[in-house]
């Protein structure tokens, strides 16, 4: 393929963050190394709270990396031109979070130097287990699909590639999905419903960093993106925002209909403190809400209001995951049921947790990892969208 | 004798010298470590049977015993490992209140065995589930797969171990049943450190054994007896 970028990205601009993102990253490593010598009592994370910040920051890229590959499959499971011209770039970001997903949840374990085991040892009813193969399936099955797409040899091989993308993304979000729903004991976490939240918030959560990322590197180069693929992309981002609302809705409302459910579901929507806070103000108001209106409101919806949309989208994703991995542990388990229970080991007690510096800097570091796999992919290969020509009766 | 018989003769007595040398460390080691030559016993289960009418509130005997036998601080920090701990419990309904131990409840079909990535998890044969401290990865899923929020994870590095209760640093830890006690025909240190002897160990497989002889005639429970895991801690008078 003859090919010269129209897109030098040569801004100074694009050095500075590929300096600070480095300068991110190198903070991670740090914390990792600080964590793995003094242990992970310098985490907020304890015993009863036993997953923390690096998992928030885990799942919301490994969910997105999902998610983006819908762009990937609009194009070409469905054949629809302007996502196909995306597909590409939707394949090296979803590897870009996957890989920095897989970084920060490899580099929280208790031995990381263990990583050997996890791979040589399998035990087959481990769901966790499971996703290392599909983790590792999804970075062959989507590099297999960019060689179809960027090799002109392999064109004809396109169409499987995208289908066999489209159908491990949706095993891997269920597989994320059943990490908790096979957790019986715990009141936030037991129910079948999740895999498939968990797969619509994938399509709101990829989506918004895809438009995030293309309209950066449009701005970049100065230029806009076309009005009618402007409109479609940030109204399908919009439906996504509504269809994951719909089952986080449906998740609290069938606990709130068991009895057994519902203290739990008044400590994470009413008086947990902090846990219905960034439920209302940051998933629901900053998360769904304001995107919502930036989208579809009439007097916006152009490329900076989808831009905020999906800004919006992204902070309440972290506040939603934050609400539920670590809202969800803080609420205590329910040992004997009918009993109020006490004991030196936070029996019958709102479980505290605050995240420390550490943790934060391990998960900013993986958003860092995945920043630079995708800045760098698109520096030195042809991954950036360009559009089909349109045909005349569009003009 | 031949010059050749007796390089043989000096050679062979090398090889046995140097293959004595070789193995004895291994024979002397597994001695020190209390070695069995034979696995553990499907045939057995091990189990507890505790009464909660003999356990008293504010008595702290099994946790302190635990604490000392399998060289934990005794911290009752968050991020301090506690292999038992007692629970106070009160009845809603009727404000009935009593006190009990809660530890590993070795279940016949443990939460932590299924979800671990590794197979680190383990239930011996003889229904004593344990962590390999070798192959745990610190993933800490078994944590939040146990109902009974019976596993600790060491978060700090350890000094002044119990060669007998090896432990580790990034990895999850829980009751092993004081299972090198167990090996060596002896009572968990809970057990034997009751004294209200409301702890009761044994063989729940053995049809005469005192557990199950007990296990027949009295009333007990099992802990979230809904999930179907058929623990082998079972509690009386719950």
């Amino acid at each position: 393929m003859s090919y010269t970028s129209p897109y030098e990205l040569k801004s100074p601009l694009y050095y500075l963050l590929i300096a600070l993102a480095l300068l991110v990253l190198c903070g991670g490593l740090l914390a990792v190394h600080e964590m793995e010598s003094q242990g992970h009592i310098i985490t907020g994370m304890n015993n009863q709270v036993v997953w923390g910040m690096p998992h928030v920051f885990a799942i919301f890229l490994i969910v997105a990396a999902s998610g983006v590959l819908n762009v990937s499959s609009i194009g070409s499971v469905f054949n629809k031109p302007d996502y196909k011209a995306r597909s590409p770039l939707a394949g090296l970001l979803s590897i870009a979070m996957l890989g920095g997903g897989l970084m920060v949840l490899m580099l929280d374990l208790g031995r990381p130097d263990r990583i050997i085991v996890a791979a040589t040892n399998y035990n087959p009813t481990s769901v966790f287990a499971w996703n290392i193969v599909l983790y590792s399936g999804m970075f062959a099955t989507v590099f297999v699909y960019l060689w179809t797409m960027m090799e002109r040899r392999m064109y004809p091989w396109s169409k499987a590639a995208g289908l066999a993308v489209f159908v491990w993304r949706f095993v891997l979000t269920t597989g994320t999905g059943l990490i908790f729903a096979f957790l019986v004991a715990r009141q936030a976490y037991a129910s079948a419903i999740l895999p498939p939240m968990f797969i619509i918030l994938s399509f709101a959560w990829g989506f918004a960093v895809f438009y995030l990322a293309q309209s950066a590197i449009y701005a970049w180069n100065g230029k806009t993106l076309e009005a009618h693929v402007q409109k479609r992309m940030s109204r399908l981002m919009g439906v996504f925002v509504i269809g994951a609302l719909y089952l986080v809705a449906t998740y609290h409302l069938t606990n709130l209909y068991f009895a057994r459910q519902t203290a739990f579901e008044h400590f994470i929507l009413l008086d947990g403190g902090v846990y219905p806070q960034l439920f209302w103000l940051g998933y629901i108001v900053i998360g769904n809400l304001l995107p919502l209106l930036l989208i579809f409101h009439p007097s916006l919806g152009k490329t900076k209001s989808v831009v905020g949309a999906s800004l919006a989208i992204i902070l309440g994703a972290f506040a939603l995951l934050y609400v539920f991995i670590i809202g969800g542990q803080a609420f205590p388990l329910d040992i004997f049921p009918g009993f109020e229970t006490s004991s030196a080991f936070g029996d019958g007690v709102i479980a505290s947790y605050r995240p420390s510096v550490f943790e934060v800097l391990l998960g900013l570091g993986s958003l860092a990892a995945a920043f630079l796999i995708t800045a760098i992919g698109i520096r030195v290969l042809n991954f950036v969208p360009r559009e089909v020509p349109q045909k005349v009766e569009h003009h | 004798m031949s010059e050749i018989d007796t390089q043989r003769r000096n050679f062979l007595k090398t090889s046995v010298g140097a293959a004595a040398v070789a193995i004895a460390p291994g024979i002397m080691l597994f001695d020190i470590a209390h070695g069995k030559p034979e696995g553990a016993s499907s045939k057995v289960r091990w189990g507890m049977l505790i009464d909660t009418a003999q356990c008293k509130t504010g008595c702290n005997e099994c946790v302190t015993a635990c604490n000392k036998e399998n060289g934990l601080s005794g911290g009752t920090a968050a991020t301090d490992s506690q292999w038992i701990r007692k629970i106070e419990i009160k009845d809603i309904s009727n404000g009935r209140e009593l006190s009990l131990p809660m530890m590993c409840q070795h279940c016949e079909h443990p939460p932590c065995v299924d979800v671990c990535p590794t197979n680190a998890s383990m239930k011996r044969a003889d229904g004593i589930v344990l962590v390999d401290k070798h192959r745990c990865i610190g993933c800490r899923y078994c944590m939040m797969a146990c109902p009974y929020k019976a596993r600790s994870f060491v978060h700090e590095p350890l000094h002044d171990q119990n060669p007998d209760v090896p432990r580790g640093k990034g990895t999850v830890e829980s009751c092993t049943l004081c299972v090198h006690r167990v090996d060596e025909g002896r009572q968990p240190a809970c057990v034997e450190s009751c004294p209200n002897k409301a702890i009761l160990f044994g063989d729940l497989n053995d049809a005469n054994s005192e557990i199950a002889v007990k296990v027949r005639a009295v009333a007990s429970v099992q802990i979230r007896a809904d999930l179907h895991l058929n623990p082998g801690v079972r509690y009386q008078g719950i």
